[in-house]
């Protein structure tokens, strides 16, 4: 091979260049933890929760889907899905039965976001978690991503979309609360400012301490999540995820994409130096 | 149809036309009613009419995904399975290229020829998978770069190293179209493009580990490890060289006629250097798999129906053809080379589906089981990319030698160097 080192200045400005466009550096901000106080969210309290279904018909309603065709029902589990953005089921326990109403967690730092290839899943700075059609290639990587496996997906449609409780993102500039917190008789969920709902939380606990788990989860699950609760039986029981863990999604790729502009960087001056060093019948011009 | 190989001409002779000698070439060469033909052209169409129902009906009336299972064999088996088959071509370039271990020269187009066309056919099928493929363009021309996304990298790499594939493999093409000058251009970026691509491929067979990653919660403990990126390389080295050497061997069965008697009686030799790096990358393989398993403190789940899959694994699919590849290349014996090769491969096969399929919510009820029509379709991708293999090794200088005034531009460009100034006087010359 000929200018071996006009080859490695070329490979090398090459691959800085690529690692440039490909370097992950935006992928890190991500994982850095902030203050999300300000950021708007849900406390779901599942004592308060009657199972009225409620929350269920306004969603509808607000997201253009047909209304709930069931009912909670102890023993079967409902899940969210292309229809229903928000589900109640009704779980039996060592107290009464309890009623708990699932959606989008809206994490702080989504798996969703951090898998989506195109952007379509977009974390805004208010706090809500939305998809974006125009962007999405419907690769469903956000469904293996998400822990809560809250994305749902058209199979059924040729132009097949991402569906999943979007906080009311669109309601909110209007000055409005998501659908399903206006329609909630029972003051079960409520909207507002991530730190009022922990401190509102906080002080619930605090104040009948007999009545609930000391435990609010969404507060450090996954790195924390939007949509916080409140329970009176341990979160496994209403069958919520209590082994994920406390740390953000994106930290588990972190490690694996800070290595690509080393290899890109460093691999081609190795290889380039390799096949210099290699060289047949060259040991006389050293 | 019935010109003998010997007599068949590869290339394009001098002073002919190019586009009636294209034409001339997209003509089938050989019997058609082959075994083969007889079994994959009905598959071949089946599937072409199964993708026209996938893209009229969607992804539900083709596929058994779900809302639980959004990934299937079109991920697990074609891309995920069919990218580990491809890296023959990295790690072979890697030796002649970079190491310069001529032995394996000789097997450098075909390698490359089938990795390249592996790449297109398999992360081609990704446009079967993808909901709105219409947008696949979004992530490539920047309105939307998921940069924080491994599958924005893998994608990515997917792309720049087919195009690197391509450039390695372009001289041929220039062979067989006598495009003389553009066969010394091309032939000149060879090793640029073959170092580029050995650092996209070490990126992207980890990247497609690293896929998993975000699925910390859904995979089985005994598959789910940070490690999986690393695995994921570590493997792909040997999952390359079991390709190569069944490539091979099935080759030299149906091309043996195309292929130079000095190049046949060197086959062994290849086969057992290959043999013994296979070996080799799967002792390391194998040895960081049982660090990861003493890591993990997951010795009470290999007594479950899933440790018994992870042990058949482990043992029946890594350790066993690690000491077959080590015992053929001992006894210089071709057929437990390509027995040991085999048995790797399909263990990459099984390894690759555990942990984008099988173990992936091993524990859920209804678990996915992949469709007929999935199936079919993914035979059809397989045996198309065969077919293309077989189109291209009939036409260009694959198996065949190169034409002696290709090699005369190798021989003029692999000449020592003389001094600085007289590169540029050369070079004007050239110009």
């Amino acid at each position: 091979m000929k200018t071996t080192r006009r080859e490695l200045l070329k490979l090398t400005g090459l691959a800085a260049s690529a690692s440039l466009l490909l370097g992950p550096d935006k992928a890190f901000a991500r994982t850095v933890q902030r203050d999300t106080s300000t950021q708007v969210g849900m406390l779901v309290d599942t004592t308060r929760c009657i199972g009225c279904q409620s929350c269920e018909i306004a969603c509808s309603e607000a997201n253009g889907l047909p209304p709930p065709t069931d009912k909670p029902n102890a023993g079967q589990r409902r899940t969210t899905g292309i229809d229903a953005y928000t589900v109640v089921n009704e779980i039996e326990s060592e107290k009464s039965n309890i009623f708990c109403k699932t959606q989008c967690m809206h994490c702080d730092q989504p798996a969703c976001v951090s898998a989506c290839i195109t952007n379509a899943m977009y974390k805004t700075p208010e706090g809500p978690v939305i998809w974006r059609e125009n962007k999405c290639m419907g690769c469903r990587y956000c469904m293996l991503a998400c822990p809560f496996d809250v994305p749902k997906f058209e199979y059924e449609s040729i132009n097949p979309r991402i569906r999943k409780c979007i906080l009311c993102y669109d309601r909110l500039g209007d000055g409005k609360q998501p659908a399903c917190v206006e329609a909630c008789p029972q003051e079960a969920v409520q909207y507002g400012r991530r730190g009022d709902l922990l401190d509102i939380a906080r002080k619930r606990i605090a104040d009948h301490p007999a009545q609930y788990v000391h435990n609010i989860y969404g507060e450090n699950e996954v790195g924390g999540t939007n949509v916080l609760y409140l329970s009176s039986v341990p979160f496994e029981q209403l069958g919520f995820k209590t082994d994920l863990g406390t740390v953000a999604y994106p930290e588990f790729t972190k490690t694996f994409l800070y290595s690509v502009p080393l290899v890109l960087l460093l691999g081609p001056a190795f290889m380039a130096g390799l096949r210099h060093a290699t060289r047949p019948g060259d040991d006389k011009s050293h | 149809m019935n010109t003998t190989p010997t007599t068949r001409s590869f290339g394009r002779a001098v002073g002919q036309d190019l586009w009636p000698f294209i034409k001339s070439e997209l003509k089938p060469k050989g019997k058609l009613l082959t075994p083969f033909n007889i079994i994959s052209a009905p598959v071949i169409l089946l599937g072409l009419a199964l993708i026209v129902l996938r893209f009229t009906k969607g992804l539900g009336a083709t596929t058994n995904l779900n809302q639980e299972f959004p990934w299937g064999i079109w991920i697990g088996f074609d891309v995920v399975t069919g990218v580990a088959f491809a890296a023959g071509a990295y790690t072979l370039t890697f030796l002649v290229y970079v190491l310069r271990m001529e032995k394996y020269h000789s097997i450098v187009r075909a390698t490359v020829l089938n990795g390249f066309l592996a790449y297109v056919f398999y992360s081609g099928a990704l446009a079967l998978d993808v909901g709105r493929p219409w947008k696949m363009i979004n992530p490539i021309i920047g309105n939307s770069f998921g940069i924080s996304s491994v599958l924005f990298l893998v994608a990515w790499h997917f792309l720049l190293y087919m195009i690197a594939q391509f450039i390695e493999f372009s001289p041929a093409i220039a062979e067989w179209l006598g495009l003389r000058r553009l066969r010394k251009i091309l032939s000149t970026l060879t090793v640029g493009a073959v170092i580029f691509g050995i650092c996209l491929s070490l990126l992207h067979q980890s990247g497609l580990g690293a896929l998993f990653l975000l699925a910390a919660a859904k995979i089985h403990p005994l598959w789910y490890t940070e490690y999986i990126p690393v695995l994921f390389v570590v493997s792909s080295v040997f999952a390359g060289m079991s390709i190569v050497i069944i490539e091979g061997s099935i080759s030299h069965r149906v091309f043996g006629n195309m292929i130079d008697p000095k190049h046949h009686a060197e086959h062994t030799d290849i086969l057992v250097g290959l043999g013994r790096l296979a070996a080799v990358a799967m002792f390391v393989y194998f040895f960081l798999k049982v660090l990861v398993l003493i890591h993990g403190l997951h010795f009470d789940l290999l007594n479950t129906p899933m440790g018994h899959i992870y042990l058949i694994e482990m043992v029946g699919f890594v350790l066993f053809p690690m000491l077959l590849f080590i015992y053929g290349a001992q006894i210089r014996n071709k057929n437990v080379l390509l027995s040991a090769a085999i048995i790797s491969a399909l263990g990459i096969i099984f390894n690759r589906l555990n942990i984008s399929v099988i173990a992936f919510k091993w524990d859920v009820p209804m678990h996915y089981v992949p469709s007929w029509m999935e199936i079919v379709i993914t035979l059809a991708v397989v045996f198309g990319e065969i077919w293309a293999f077989r189109w291209a090794v009939n036409r260009m200088p694959v198996f065949v030698d190169s034409p002696a005034w290709a090699k005369q531009i190798d021989k003029e460009l692999a000449e020592p160097q003389p001094a600085v100034q007289e590169i540029g006087l050369k070079d004007k010359q050239i110009a």
